[in-house]
């Protein structure tokens, strides 16, 4: 897509860079992407940043083959749904492992890498993904 | 309904005129012509004039995206000679054609407008695949979706993994999705796809989002439609045959597939859909005529339970037999769905509608008629299930 800023990237990158999220602290529920109002309580929830552990289950996922704009090069690719340890889900990458060793209930943990560029002249994007537990670790 | 007040607002609502364009690669049409073709054939099948009409609504997802246009609304009004009547566009992704004849139609119940245009158009492949591809993305959300490399397709396989697990929906019974919508396609002079498949050519198709492969998806198509509203009192001024909107209702959800109470659901498309049958007072026994938003074949298994016409977890074994054809007990997608028929994207919505008007009307050619068919029912959805539009039509006696 067309060149964003460094803006639209930066004030999302706490979030995207240490998995944070909100926990309501009037009803305790817990929600990502981070919430500036809790869906529950609305206007009388207390809305505080909570980091995740990064441990997690496969939920769901999909083996991507044909790419949108950025991600042609990593095709085949996996993504998940990842269901975190402490309840809310959220999608990113499965890595450091083949697209077929992917399974659901397969326990991951979250990890840092590069998404995508936006080319030579544009920002590098970067944000959790997730690996199989056991996985070696790997460049990349 | 009965008495004056309908379940839409003040008056009942018919549908008096409808009009499509094919849908495809129409490189000689831009997104103005394919909008004027569509709105001619509606306006010379009311047999109304220009100067008749009140409100043009346009549904329409992405033109800033896709050939680099805004304020469409507008711009058709102008380039249809119809100054300076009210032209407003309407947007809800893939069901940007749902929620603009939803909004007609509160128009007309109001009691503010008579005669109102629904239009529906997208143009999409003035621009590169990949970079459509990119513009689909942005009907679910950019920035905890798209950002981390998910496609649109692949949020339906998503569904689809998660579906097959919890359900034990087989590889061929979603195939056979397809494989009766290219069927009906097939009868269809306006669909985009008009050859017939097999099981086998589904499975052994490309892979897109596994387990999605090429044959689950639907197109990237040109095309518009166009719908006529009016009072159902005055309705008779225009047709012999006029289709009475019983509901027309909308519901919303995340536009993030992983914040969804299920993935195997959309609750939208439930909200919706019971809101609708509570509204025309029937029940999905009483419909004879589907269309369902089958963006990916997962969608219309999903469709099927979300709107009541069988339990959840059941959809699958429907498709071991024709009852799903025309012909059958519950034909759907008789023109061959988004899969065969095509789905311009902002356009979708409306076709659907159109489709039902000829089926209701008896006018469906090619040996895709369903005989005696009085109620319909369109399911329009935008996103990966955001947006749901729950239309319930019947044929006035």
């Amino acid at each position: 897509m067309s060149m964003r800023g460094v803006p639209f990237h930066w004030r999302r990158y706490r979030e995207r860079y240490m998995l944070l999220g909100t926990q309501c602290a009037a009803c305790g529920g817990v929600f990502f992407p981070m919430r500036s109002i809790c869906p529950h309580c609305r206007r009388d929830g207390q809305p505080r940043p909570l980091a995740f552990s990064g441990r997690g289950t496969v939920y769901s996922f999909t083996v991507i083959h044909v790419a949108s704009e950025g991600f042609e090069t990593y095709t085949p690719y996996v993504v998940g749904v990842i269901q975190l340890a402490e309840g809310p889900k959220v999608t990113s990458q499965v890595v450091d492992c083949p697209p077929d060793a992917v399974y659901i209930g397969m326990p991951v943990e979250a990890c840092f890498r590069k998404l995508r560029d936006e080319g030579p002249d544009g920002i590098i994007c970067y944000g959790f993904k997730f690996r199989p537990v056991d996985a070696p670790t790997q460049p990349g | 309904m009965m008495g004056g007040e309908s379940a839409l607002g003040k008056r009942e609502v018919a549908i008096v005129g409808v009009g499509l364009t094919p849908s495809g690669e129409l490189w000689n049409q831009g997104l103005r012509e394919l909008t004027i073709q569509a709105g001619f054939a509606a306006a010379e099948d009311a047999g109304i004039r220009g100067k008749d009409i009140d409100l043009i609504l346009v549904g329409n997802m992405s033109a800033g995206m896709f050939v680099g246009q805004e304020h469409v609304a507008a711009l058709v009004a102008g380039f249809l000679g119809l100054n300076p009547t009210s032209a407003v566009r309407v947007e809800a992704a893939c069901a940007s054609g749902g929620v603009a004849f939803k909004q007609g139609c509160l128009a007309v119940a109001s009691g503010l407008y008579d005669l109102v245009v629904v239009g529906g158009v997208e143009k999409m492949t003035d621009m590169h695949g990949t970079w459509a591809t990119a513009v689909l993305s942005g009907a679910m959300d950019f920035e905890w979706e798209a950002y981390f490399g998910a496609t649109f397709p692949g949020i339906y396989a998503l569904m689809a993994r998660r579906y097959m697990y919890e359900y034990g929906l087989t590889r061929e019974q979603l195939a056979a999705v397809a494989v009766k919508n290219h069927y009906h396609g097939s009868l269809n002079p306006n669909a985009h796809f008009r050859n017939r498949i097999t099981i086998d050519q589904v499975l052994t198709s490309s892979l897109v989002a596994d387990p999605l492969r090429l044959f689950d998806c639907s197109p990237i198509s040109d095309g518009a439609a166009c719908v006529i509203l009016a009072p159902a009192a005055q309705a008779r001024r225009y047709t012999d045959t006029p289709i009475l909107v019983d509901a027309c209702t909308q519901a919303s959800d995340t536009l993030t597939l992983f914040e969804r109470r299920d993935l195997c659901t959309l609750d939208a498309t439930v909200a919706a859909a019971r809101e609708a049958f509570h509204l025309a007072r029937t029940d999905p026994q009483a419909i004879d005529v589907v269309e369902a938003h089958d963006c990916f074949t997962i969608g219309e298994i999903l469709a099927l339970e979300d709107l009541g016409f069988c339990a959840k977890g059941t959809a699958g074994a429907l498709y071991e037999d024709e009852q799903l054809y025309v012909g059958g007990r519950l034909p759907v997608n008789t023109d061959g769905g988004l899969k065969a028929a095509g789905h311009p994207v902002g356009a979708t919505g409306v076709k659907q509608i159109v489709e039902l008007v000829k089926q209701l009307r008896g006018e469906a050619e090619g040996g895709r008629q369903v005989s005696g068919a009085e109620r319909g029912l369109a399911q329009n959805v935008g996103g990966s299930g955001a947006t749901a539009v729950v239309t319930i039509l019947r044929r006035a006696n």
